[in-house]
């Protein structure tokens, strides 16, 4: 049966063990004089039941899971005469897939020495055995365990505790998978930056200025080596996103100030919501909106004027990107703006300051701060930010920071690099994850100081 | 008159004209947000609005028996080899005699899309009488003839359709054999690489799938998460680390998250690319934050004094956050649930490196199937280079619009409805 089914199967166990649970809990508290005569409300007599159904199989299960295949294939192997029996990992890995294929019937049973169908013969037969067995095991322990639970119901069990601290220790593995998340994306992209690093010098790509992973496809090509230098990507990306921040803070900025000092309650309520659309929008609205419409009416007008600029030009991406972000400031500046005490502006305005000038000498330097760790946040999500640029940026490494040239970004090339045919060994992909090593560091160190900014400055005034 | 007094006089002029300029740069940049939202949906509309509506070019189609290869229509054999373009080519050399030369021939038969033949066939398979019968027929048409005809005088120029193909639209035109219908197979169909049969309707079901897989996870995992946080969690540094990292999550650029999804799931669990099953994880650990986040807000704002009350009525800590204060807090959990799924709908990036670029003409029908979601398609009809797709992928962003305005407004409406002020 397959693992869908099984859970299926599981859930209809659980029900019927609560509901078991639940009729045996009332039943011993009749003779007693009422369910007040027990330690616990039958519901939590019930939860015990159905949890110990529940959570024993899904263990069970997992391990099961994790198991089994390794497991096989070792059988699978072991089971080929030891002169045929491959010795490197990737003969190995190539071996398996010959036979996997032969038992699913996709290479011809006599395609290989007849060693190879025995073992897809040997392959197919322990699958199903495996199959079987896990369905059968998976059933017992959830039936054995339903009636444990069932079996324990008495008036004196403290079944609430039991079924809460269960549900606290579950919540706190919830709490946990925030943890667990950035471990992997620490594991996932360390793992294959060490071993891309061990075929391409860490002083090459960090410093080198020549970019072409796509010459590194075959190893008797002239230029076998690929160049990995990510200057290039740096500065690009850098680029876009400096565009990108220099119309995003000062529109952001100004209308963060206007909505916040300035604006009628009813022009706030309106404008408000509207300018927090544009965050609302996907990226790839974002990107069809700048390959399409921005970046040849950029072009269109750069002719005009007797400039010639590249239709996938750096600057009209970094223009829709300012104009996605421009939120991110306002949203961020507007809490700080209005976080500065009313007894400051009152103060200044008492003095015979004007309101711009209160806004400029008293509240902006107040805000200051806070509006840092805004704008950082806002240059952290520039530059991590994938589809416009893969959309409406180019693709080729130009070492430039004139914004009417195409300029390719770290995010464009882990989408390049990691979508399409690959494999896992080659300098080519494993690019990608020391990119995005590059990107996850840099971003982290930018939220990090943005967080931290940003939570002493609301210390500051609470 | 003191000196100072006079100085502040007459500097007033100045200080009040600083004053409104100042208050003009702040009017001109609201003005540029909202001018750039403006743009942003007139030009998608304007360039969409033309896709949900096709042209069908009126042809007089004999259901000949020898052409097609069909002696009994109940055969299915027979149906599905049945040769039913030869028969709408038949119909387009009748209407235009003296079309004999190889490469005219081909020119004629472009006017009429590949997927007629197919209408045709579900016709008559309807309707087996039709078998030999000659009548009229709708047929739907190419989509270079479909820019054509939508196209204004200055844009028939530009057409890819050459001078005779233009010639014999235009006779279509005149004698009123074209008709613009609603386009119905964008919502029906998969993915085509012929533009006038091309349809989100896979995309949809393919985010569709994605989107409960992501709901299913991160609604439980993150409430869970943040009550855990909220309430039972001691002060120490360990739960310090654990916020620490919600924060820093929520920030972690999106495409990372790919990466996590392609080094973990697929190569190192192997599962398989370019199902929803493994973008709805990947989606559910990048929404997850957003929902712990908003959660964690709402459960804040129910009153000490609940949780007092409840008790010392004698209910346990447990009981007090499951019977009372969730109830209270889930207005904001389910505002906030909102938010974060509409994000998940609108991501591409991660997916893309999970292998979800992939062209899919069937509908999937569950989870495990091959699949992409809405936004890829997007991306995908974004790059093709055919000049019918901008149109499609214009009408694809507005349906993906169309989904999150109404999610986003389901999330203020909730929050306007149920939340409750304390």
């Amino acid at each position: 049966m397959q693992t869908g089914n099984l859970l299926l199967l599981l859930v209809a166990m659980v029900a019927l063990a609560y509901y078991l649970g639940l009729r045996r809990s009332l039943q011993m508290a009749r003779p007693l004089g009422g369910i007040r005569h027990l330690q616990s409300l039958p519901f939590y007599y019930a939860m015990r039941a159905a949890l110990w159904c529940a959570l024993p199989a899904l263990v069970v299960l997992l391990a099961w899971l994790v198991f089994d295949d390794g497991i096989i294939r070792n059988t699978v192997m072991m089971s080929l005469p030891e002169d045929i029996r491959p010795t490197s990992e990737a003969a190995r890995g190539l071996l398996l897939s010959q036979i996997q294929n032969v038992a699913s019937g996709a290479l011809p049973a006599d395609a290989g020495p007849p060693e190879i169908a025995g073992a897809a013969d040997l392959l197919v037969r322990l699958q199903k055995i495996n199959t079987m067995a896990l369905s059968v095991v998976f059933v017992v322990v959830a039936m054995l365990g339903g009636a444990w639970g069932w079996v324990k119901i008495a008036p004196r069990v403290r079944a609430r505790q039991q079924v809460e601290k269960i549900l606290r220790v579950l919540f706190m593995l919830c709490a946990l998978v925030a943890i667990l998340t950035t471990v992997g994306i620490v594991m996932s992209v360390l793992f294959e930056s060490i071993r891309f690093f061990s075929q391409v010098s860490p002083i090459n790509f960090l410093f080198g200025l020549d970019w072409s992973p796509q010459t590194a496809l075959r190893a008797d090509q002239v230029a076998a080596e690929g160049a990995f230098g990510a200057v290039p990507l740096f500065t690009g990306t850098l680029l876009i996103s400096a565009i990108a921040l220099m119309v995003a803070v000062p529109v952001g900025l100004m209308s963060a100030i206007y909505l916040a000092e300035y604006a009628g309650a009813k022009v706030r309520a309106v404008a408000k919501p509207l300018l927090e659309i544009l965050a609302g929008v996907p990226t790839v609205v974002y990107g069809f909106f700048a390959a399409l419409t921005v970046a040849p009416f950029i072009r269109d007008l750069g002719e005009s004027i007797g400039l010639s600029v590249a239709s996938e030009s750096a600057l009209a991406a970094g223009l829709v990107m300012g104009v996605m972000i421009i939120p991110f400031v306002s949203s961020i500046s507007d809490d700080v703006i209005t976080a500065v005490p009313q007894v400051m502006r009152d103060g200044s305005l008492g003095l015979g300051a004007t309101k711009s000038e209160t806004i400029r000498k008293v509240i902006f330097p107040a805000a200051l701060p806070g509006i840092m760790g805004g704008i950082l946040l806002a240059a952290s999500r520039a530059i991590g930010e994938t589809m416009i640029v893969v959309m409406a940026a180019g693709l080729a490494a130009n070492l430039t920071v004139n914004p009417l040239e195409a300029v390719t970004t770290v995010t464009v090339q882990i989408v390049t690099l990691l979508t399409g045919d690959q494999e896992f060994d080659s300098a080519k992909t494993l690019a990608a994850f020391a990119l995005g090593l590059m990107l996850f560091i840099t971003t982290l160190l930018l939220n990090v100081v943005a967080l931290h900014i940003v939570k002493k400055y609301r210390e500051q005034y609470e | 008159m003191s000196e100072i007094t006079e100085k502040v006089r007459r500097s007033l002029a100045r200080r009040y004209r600083s004053e409104k300029r100042f208050k003009a740069y702040g009017i001109a940049s609201v003005a540029v947000g909202l001018i750039a939202l403006s743009i942003l949906f007139i030009d998608i509309v304007g360039k969409g609005h033309s896709a949900f509506f096709e042209h069908y070019l009126q042809l007089e189609v004999t259901l000949d028996r020898e052409v097609l290869g069909i002696d009994d229509v109940t055969n299915k054999e027979q149906l599905d080899y049945a040769n039913f373009s030869a028969v709408i080519k038949q119909a387009l050399r009748e209407r235009f005699p003296g079309v004999d030369d190889y490469e005219k021939k081909r020119q004629l038969y472009a006017l009429v899309s590949n997927g007629a033949s197919y209408n045709l066939r579900s016709e008559l398979i309807a309707n087996p009488d039709l078998l030999g019968s000659t009548r009229n027929v709708w047929l739907l048409a190419d989509d270079d003839v479909d820019l054509f005809l939508k196209a204004n005088a200055k844009g028939r120029e530009e057409s890819r359709l050459s001078d005779l193909q233009q010639k014999w639209v235009e006779q279509f035109e005149r004698s009123g054999d074209t008709d613009k219908r609603f386009n119905a197979s964008l919502f029906t169909s998969g993915d085509s690489r012929e533009p006038e049969l091309a349809g989100i309707w896979s995309a949809v079901v393919g985010s569709f799938f994605t989107m409960i897989v992501t709901l299913c996870l991160s609604l439980p995992i993150g409430v869970a998460a943040a009550v855990y946080l909220e309430e039972f969690a001691p002060k120490n540094r360990f739960t310090d680390f654990i916020e620490v990292n919600i924060n820093n999550l929520a920030a972690v650029p999106s495409i990372i998250f790919g990466l996590l999804g392609l080094a973990i799931f697929i190569n190192l669990f192997g599962m398989p690319r370019s199902v929803p099953m493994v973008g709805g994880i990947v989606l559910t650990l990048m929404t997850l934050p957003t929902i712990i986040i908003t959660s964690r807000a709402s459960i804040k704002t129910v009153p000490p004094s609940v949780r007092e009350a409840a008790l010392a009525l004698g209910a346990s800590k447990m009981q007090v956050v499951l019977h009372q204060v969730l109830p209270l807090a889930m207005p904001g959990i389910l505002t906030g649930a909102i938010i974060g799924m509409a994000q998940a709908l609108g991501e591409t990036a991660p997916l893309l490196l999970i292998g979800m670029v992939a062209f899919i003409v069937d509908i999937p029908t569950s989870p495990m199937d091959a699949a992409t979601v809405l936004p890829v398609q997007i991306f995908l009809w974004a790059g093709s280079p055919e000049q019918s797709f901008v149109a499609l992928t214009s009408a694809a962003i507005m349906v993906l619009l169309a989904f999150l305005i109404t999610m986003n407004t389901l999330a203020v409406l909730l929050r306007k409805r149920l939340e409750r002020r304390w």
